[in-house]
This record gives C-alpha cells, structure tokens and sequence, in this order.
C-alpha cells in the first residue's frame, strides 16, 4: 500500500505531475465557482477548444504550448465576448461559431503537421506524466496570476455575478471585470488542458465547483469544498494515470463525476429524510 | 452631504431598437420625496429608471441628478426580481456588504468600522437576526428589505426601486413603505416603480404615472383624474380606482 502510494514518487516526472495535478484540482473549481454560477460552462468548454490551433502552433515552432496558449486563450476569450456585443448575434451561437471554426483550424494543423510528432491524444485528453520542468514553473506562475486577480476583483465580480445591475449603477465597471474573469478563465484552462486536456478540462472546471455547490452555503464554501475536490480528484485521476496507465484527463474526470454523483444523491437524501423529521415533529406537535 | 440630492428630466427620448419607449419626458424631483411611478406593463418604468441609473443611453433631452458630487455609489438601484442572479449563494450581510464593495480598498478586506455600518444598516430594516440567511430562504418583502439596507451601505442619496412590491403581501408593502418614508425624512430621494394603486396617498408624497409619456406627476390626490386612469388603465382602470375611491374626480 504504501508502495503504491509513494512508490511513483521516486520518479521526478511523477513529482512534477503531483504539483501540476494539485495546481488543476485547486485553481479549476476556485474559477469554475464563478462558471456555474454565471452560467458559462459553454464558454469555458468552448474556449478549451479553442485554443487548439495555438497548441500544435506552438509544437510546429518547438516552443512550449504554454507561449501561445496563454496570449491566444485570452485573446479568443475577449474576443468571444466582443462579437456578440457587435453582431447582434446571440451570445451562444457567437461562441459555438467560434469554437467550431478554431477547433477544426487546429485539427487541420494536426493532420498537416508531418514533421512533427505531436499525440493528439495527450493534446486532447490529457497527459499529466508529461509535463515539463518549464511547463511545472510556468504553471506556478500563471496560478500566482489567477490567484491574485481572484483576490484582488473578488467583491467586484461578487457583485457583478449576483446582481450586474446594480453592481454597474454602484458604480462598478462591469464590462472590464467581465474582461478580467474571462482572461482568468483563459488562463486556468491553459493550466488545466496539460492534466485534464482539451476535451475534458470541463470536467475539472465545473464538476468539482458544481459538487461545492451543493454541499456548501456560502459561495466562498462553494469555492474551498470544489478545490478540496479539485485536487482529490486530480492527484487520484494521477495515481490511475501511473498505475492503470489510463489517460490523465478521464481518469480525473471520472473521479470528479463519481464525487459528484455522491454529493448529489446524499444531498437528495438529506432533504427527504430533513422533510420526514419536519412531518414527524408537526405530528408529534 | 453638503446639498441636497435632486433629480431633474427635461425632454428625454430613449428608444428601443427604434421603438420610442419614453417620449419627451419631463418632470422634477425635489429631496425629501418618496414618489410612486405607476403605469401598465410596456409603459416604460424600467427604461425611465435604467435612463436615470445612467444603464440606459438617453436618445436626447437633460437628466441632471444633483447634490451627488463624485462619489459612487450616491444612486442605488434595486432591480426587478428576474435581474437577479439567485442560483448565487448569497447571504443577506454578504448582499449589504456589496453596498460596501466602493469603500473598501481591493487588498483588504472589511474592516471593524465597515461591518458596524452593515450591522446598523440591517438593524434599520429589522433584519440583524436574518443576517446569515441565504437571500433565497428569505421572503419577497425581506429581500426588498436587505436590498434597501444595501442602498443605506453605499449611502445612496437617490434609491430607485423597480416593482419593489411584485410578489410581496401587503402587510410587508408596510413595512418597505415604513423604511422608504423614514429614509425621505433623511433627505433622501426614493423613487418606487409599481403596478400596485394599494394606499397611494398613504405611501407616498407624489406619484408619477407614466405611459410612454407623462400622464400625471403631483400628490396622488390631485393627479388621479378619471382621465389620467383611463390614459393609463383603460376604462377598467376607472372603475377600479373609483371603487377604491382614489380617483380625483371620483372623490368630488
């Protein structure tokens, strides 16, 4: 047993998967909060999506994913949010034309790439046990970025999320902290596509926050019960990765489901059996 | 606050893709003044507050919003019910505490003094004990009620409340009305937007009624005129508020 658990350790790409896995676990349900709560899982599914051209750019060129992810994952955020504001168009299907189109741009650059060898399966399902020393470092980075941003606009988009009306005649400019949570999106997803990959970072965006929701009252709860969540899943999605040798990004969003599958069944319980209590004591009563 | 908070339209226009949904509207608040804006659905409400909150672009005419100075915050806004977002968890103190959100400076968080003003301003609207109640466990009048402790957080001189007694009975229409009149003694200027014509004259000092247009602005007694029912409800409307005996001309 114990081998199993600090056996891997002995490797060092298991130790810097293990710091990658906690960053994930921790930062995608400490964003993914305001996600659900905004109702923006499409957004943050589409912009994963998205930034797949700037991946296999940045493999074409050698350099690592992280130099064009990030500028490219905020770029398409703002962007997405810009052409719905100036088509007219409503806002979903300006994000689906875009995560369409750039998705299939990066499949196209994958299918040309000859000279390269990229695995498209890490690209999109996740390969934590690759991650290297730069990408660990990077990741560290871009955490502390997201982490003070969070901090530093937490009662603005509080209050832009609860009530955007009132936050904007308060005063509060709600078109830049919108800007901000979608460049911070970008950001954490950049982070959480090297675990979870393209297709299934969602799962560790919204899952675990969505499994804070219906344990915690508060929203801060929301934020700390999804990234204890967050980071239980993704260290176990990492000891399956190593031990079943399965794909980083399914497993971790099998164990953030099977959380949540926990939480909502309890939760339902909890309820009938709060309602039978009720009715018992108004029949003793 | 060294001058007194006022609001002055003059000629305004705003349209809706197109569609003129307030035409040349003027009128003129003074300070110390809980007005009623009545008007059917459509009449333009919400667009006349959205324009005041400075939310809605005018197409032309003046809003002059005076005594405010340059702090933010000095109009609050308490929407309809459908603009706010309840799937947030939200607590009745973390609600008053966004009315806190322009004070206090981004790397800190509140302060001692910060939380005896969310205190005080609970306890005025009789809901300290609520205070860690999700704004979901709480009623339709004691929602409005946290929402207008959050206008006394951020000191609002002007507070505009949209159908502030949708959904709510008319005990706790009391008890909103009790605290929007003690706040106009303040100097205050309350503006509420509602279908109800429960008690106008009991409730508030002036009422505006608008249907696109001005119909009536003046104290509830003398701008109800069998006309200005009938311009704004209908002839339905005439015979309910003479029923109620709260038009002018019924009254005679």
């Amino acid at each position: 047993m114990i081998d199993y658990v600090f056996g891997p350790f002995q490797y060092s790409f298991m130790v810097r998967a293990l710091v990658v896995s906690v960053l994930v676990g921790v930062m995608c349900p400490v964003l993914g909060a305001y996600v659900i709560t905004r109702g923006r899982a499409f957004m943050g599914d589409a912009l994963a999506h998205s930034v797949l051209p700037a991946m296999v750019a940045a493999f074409l060129l050698g350099v690592s994913p992280f130099v064009a992810a990030v500028p490219a994952g905020v770029a398409i955020a703002l962007l997405m949010g810009s052409v719905a504001r100036r088509t007219g168009i409503s806002e979903d299907t300006s994000i689906g034309i875009l995560f369409a189109g750039l998705f299939a741009l990066g499949l196209v650059m994958l299918s040309k790439a000859t000279n390269v060898t990229v695995n498209i399966e890490d690209l999109l399902l996740g390969q934590v046990l690759g991650v290297s020393r730069t990408d660990v470092l990077v990741s560290l980075l871009l955490t502390g970025v997201v982490l003070a941003g969070l901090y530093a606009f937490h009662r603005q988009l509080v209050y832009t999320t609860f009530d955007p009306v009132g936050a904007a005649v308060s005063g509060i400019r709600t078109g830049i902290i919108e800007y901000v949570l979608l460049a911070l999106l970008a950001l954490v997803i950049v982070i959480g596509i090297q675990a979870a990959g393209i297709v299934l970072v969602m799962a560790m965006l919204i899952t675990p926050a969505a499994t804070g929701y219906l344990i915690a009252r508060r929203f801060v709860g929301v934020m700390l019960i999804g990234a204890l969540i967050g980071a239980v899943s993704a260290v176990s999605g990492l000891y399956l990765s190593f031990h079943a040798d399965l794909p980083s990004g399914p497993a971790m969003a099998l164990v953030a489901t099977a959380f949540f599958g926990v939480a909502a069944v309890g939760k339902r319980r909890w309820r009938s059996a709060r309602r039978e209590e009720g009715a018992t004591e108004e029949l003793a009563a | 606050m060294n001058s007194e908070p006022g609001i002055a339209i003059r000629d305004v226009v705003v349209e809706h893709d197109g569609f003129q949904a307030l035409e040349d509207v003027t009128f003129a608040v003074p300070s110390g003044t809980l007005m009623g804006v009545l008007g059917p659905n459509g009449a333009g409400k919400s667009t006349l507050f959205d324009a005041i909150a400075g939310v809605h672009p005018i197409t032309s005419g003046q809003i002059t919003l005076s005594g405010m100075g340059q702090r933010r915050g000095a109009l609050a806004y308490v929407p309809q019910r459908d603009s706010i977002n309840w799937s947030f968890p939200a607590t009745a103190l973390d609600v008053v505490m966004m009315g806190l959100s322009g004070r206090v400076a981004w790397y800190r968080g509140p302060s001692k003094h910060d939380r005896e003003i969310a205190r005080s301003c609970l306890e005025r609207v009789r809901l300290w004990e609520r205070r860690g109640a999700l704004m979901t466990e709480l009623s339709g009048g004691q929602r409005q009620r946290v929402f207008i402790a959050r206008a006394l957080a951020q000191d609002a001189r002007i507070i505009l409340l949209d159908e502030a007694f949708s959904g709510v009975d008319v005990a706790a229409q009391e008890g909103i009305v009790r605290v929007l009149q003690s706040l106009r003694d303040e100097g205050r200027i309350v503006l509420l937007a509602t279908h109800d014509l429960t008690n106008l004259a009991e409730r508030f000092d002036q009422v505006l009624c608008i249907n696109r247009h001005v119909c009536a602005c003046g104290p509830p007694e003398e701008a109800f005129t069998p006309e200005v029912l009938e311009e704004l409800y209908g002839s339905h409307g005439v015979e309910f508020a003479q029923g109620n005996g709260l038009a002018a001309g019924g009254r005679q």
